[in-house]
């Protein structure tokens, strides 16, 4: 089966900007893969460009396996893009009938109400996107992206609108259509919410991926503190595995153990480093 | 199809929810009151008026003249429905991110623009047929004067803000909505005033203003419907009358060629076919 999403060497060009130098991206079956990047890194132009709202200069995306842009693209995929707007006068419910016809969607009024329960608007389902809060409105914007069962969503910051407890509705959200073979494609600032949910991470900077993998490998080892009667030792190339042998050695040395801390970069620390001054 | 037909019936559900008809209408109707007010008032006059040339039937001229200033004055309330309905329907939308959550499903850009044209032509199309009828009923009942064509001048009118909102809608790819309108505006200004230098033309022998308003008929063939459409009106009156007619600010119109019609067809088959390319290139 083809990949949900797949872009190989994209190349997009703004005039004399290169917005996007050749990046190869893909997302599997069931697969979660967080997009991270600073402002202005081409990650919103990557995602408007498998939406095939965005022509890319060169190299090509397609969804599964379907050119980006093309109907049958269309049919696989759900948005939410980072700004977005839904015409005011429509009630939730309304909305979403709207996008069910135009997405050829036969699932109905229940599966509206599947919808809007999914992110917590069961109660607002007559209430007009005029009159909710900018995180109401993004809760409804995750919803009218699921509308036909996509088999991959692409979400460009998602969660940007929303309280806590609105993220933690979307990250078990999130991890539920993982659950039920859904790919997604995170595109956020939010490294935490990227590392708990996430199965790989690509990092883009300056129109090019500088880092990819799972959290796990970007988030390497950092050495090994321990805290002895002598004071605070550090033994920077040291893992988890050496531990036992730093304790031994120190003990037979006549130092008096402490603790042990084992010491891991976090995401932002591999991110950091990754993104350089950009 | 199916595409078109659901962007089209959104777009005119926008159009009620957001009262556009409701407010158009009301205004619509004050226009017509002020022009029966002034249509009996011009047919008071006219009965205690005695023709200055025998021959000239005094009601024809008078109910051509001002049925003719109320056909301007329906292009000219169709053509503002026309570009308000259609001003922002890409670029502007785009921007303020209305578009593409529709844009991302299953249909062709250019069913999006096939949609917002149908909406915008059967609306604006409805409203002039509907609001020149009533004009026209209007100058019946204070002059017992009929104009000789009514369905065709009416269907013309249609067709030509079926025109201006083609053009508003292509414009709407390239431009942002207030560029839009104002360059709309003017393209409908630099056609009624093409229309205008060719009467003058016609009035004064001048050949180089007739080519100019010909190929500016033909550029903007709006203006050649509306001037089609106002020749109709008198299109069985000769005489004296015509030539009385003829003098007065409406008269002296054109009539159709016969390759107006399929000119239209063609013109609007090619602003659509460049909309759609320029839209299908366009990054969102």
């Amino acid at each position: 089966m083809a990949s949900a999403l797949q872009a190989v060497d994209v190349r997009k060009s703004y005039g004399p900007i290169q917005a996007l130098k050749g990046v190869s991206l893909e997302v599997g079956e069931g697969e979660l893969v967080g997009l991270l990047g600073p402002n202005g890194a081409g990650k919103s132009t990557l995602v408007k460009i498998a939406c095939g709202l965005v022509r890319p200069t060169g190299g090509a995306a397609s969804i599964a396996g379907a050119p980006a842009g093309s109907p049958a693209a269309h049919r696989a995929l759900g948005y939410l893009a980072e700004l977005f707007r839904f015409p005011e006068w429509l009630s939730a419910d309304e909305l979403l009938g709207m996008h069910q016809q135009l997405a050829g969607s036969d699932g109905g009024s229940r599966e509206r109400m599947r919808l809007l329960e999914l992110v917590g608007l069961a109660e607002a389902s007559a209430m007009r996107v005029g009159a909710m809060s900018k995180g109401m409105q993004q809760r409804l914007g995750i919803a009218q992206a699921m509308v036909g069962g996509p088999r991959l969503l692409l979400l460009d910051e998602p969660t940007s609108a929303l309280d806590p407890a609105g993220r933690r509705t979307v990250r078990r959200l999130l991890e539920e259509l993982r659950g039920q073979g859904v790919a997604v494609l995170l595109n956020s600032h939010l490294l935490s919410e990227v590392e708990l949910v996430c199965d790989r991470v690509a990092i883009i900077a300056r129109g090019e991926v500088v880092a990819a993998g799972t959290p796990d490998q970007l988030s390497h080892a950092g050495g090994v503190e321990v805290e002895t009667s002598s004071g605070t030792r550090l033994f920077a190339d040291a893992r988890r595995e050496d531990a036992p042998q730093i304790v031994r050695d120190l003990v037979a040395a006549g130092d008096d153990v402490y603790e042990v801390r084992v010491l891991r970069s976090s995401l932002e620390d591999a991110y950091l480093e990754a993104v350089g001054d950009s | 199809m199916n595409g078109v037909r659901i962007i089209a019936v959104f777009s005119l559900r926008e159009s009620i929810r957001r009262r556009v008809f409701l407010v158009v209408g009301l205004l619509t109707l004050g226009f017509l009151a002020l022009y029966g007010l002034g249509t009996w008032q011009l047919f008071k006059s006219v009965d205690e008026f005695e023709p200055a040339i025998e021959g000239v039937e005094a009601r024809t001229v008078a109910g051509a003249t001002i049925l003719g200033l109320a056909m301007f004055a329906t292009l000219f309330l169709g053509t503002i429905l026309a570009v308000f309905l259609t001003l922002g329907a890409v670029r502007g939308d785009a921007e303020r991110g209305l578009l593409q959550p529709v844009l991302v499903r299953p249909l062709r850009r250019r069913t999006v623009l096939g949609g917002r044209f149908v909406a915008a032509a059967s609306v604006c199309g409805a409203y002039v047929i509907g609001v020149f009828l009533a004009a026209t009923v209007i100058t019946w009942a204070f002059s017992d004067w009929w104009p000789d064509r009514t369905v065709q001048p009416a269907v013309q009118l249609a067709v030509a803000v079926a025109v201006i909102s083609a053009l508003s809608l292509a414009g709407s790819v390239a431009l942002a909505s207030t560029a839009n309108g104002i360059a709309v505006f003017m393209l409908f200004g630099a056609g009624l005033t093409a229309g205008l230098l060719g009467q003058i033309g016609e009035a004064l022998g001048s050949r180089t203003l007739d080519r100019v308003s010909d190929v500016v008929s033909w550029m903007l063939p709006f203006e050649a419907l509306y001037q089609a459409a106002l020749s109709a009106l008198t299109a069985d009156t000769f005489g004296f009358t015509r030539l009385a007619i003829n003098l007065g600010p409406f008269g002296g119109a054109e009539s159709a060629s016969p390759a107006l019609w399929p000119w239209t067809v063609a013109y609007l088959a090619l602003v659509g076919v460049v909309a759609a390319w320029a839209f299908a290139r366009r990054d969102l």
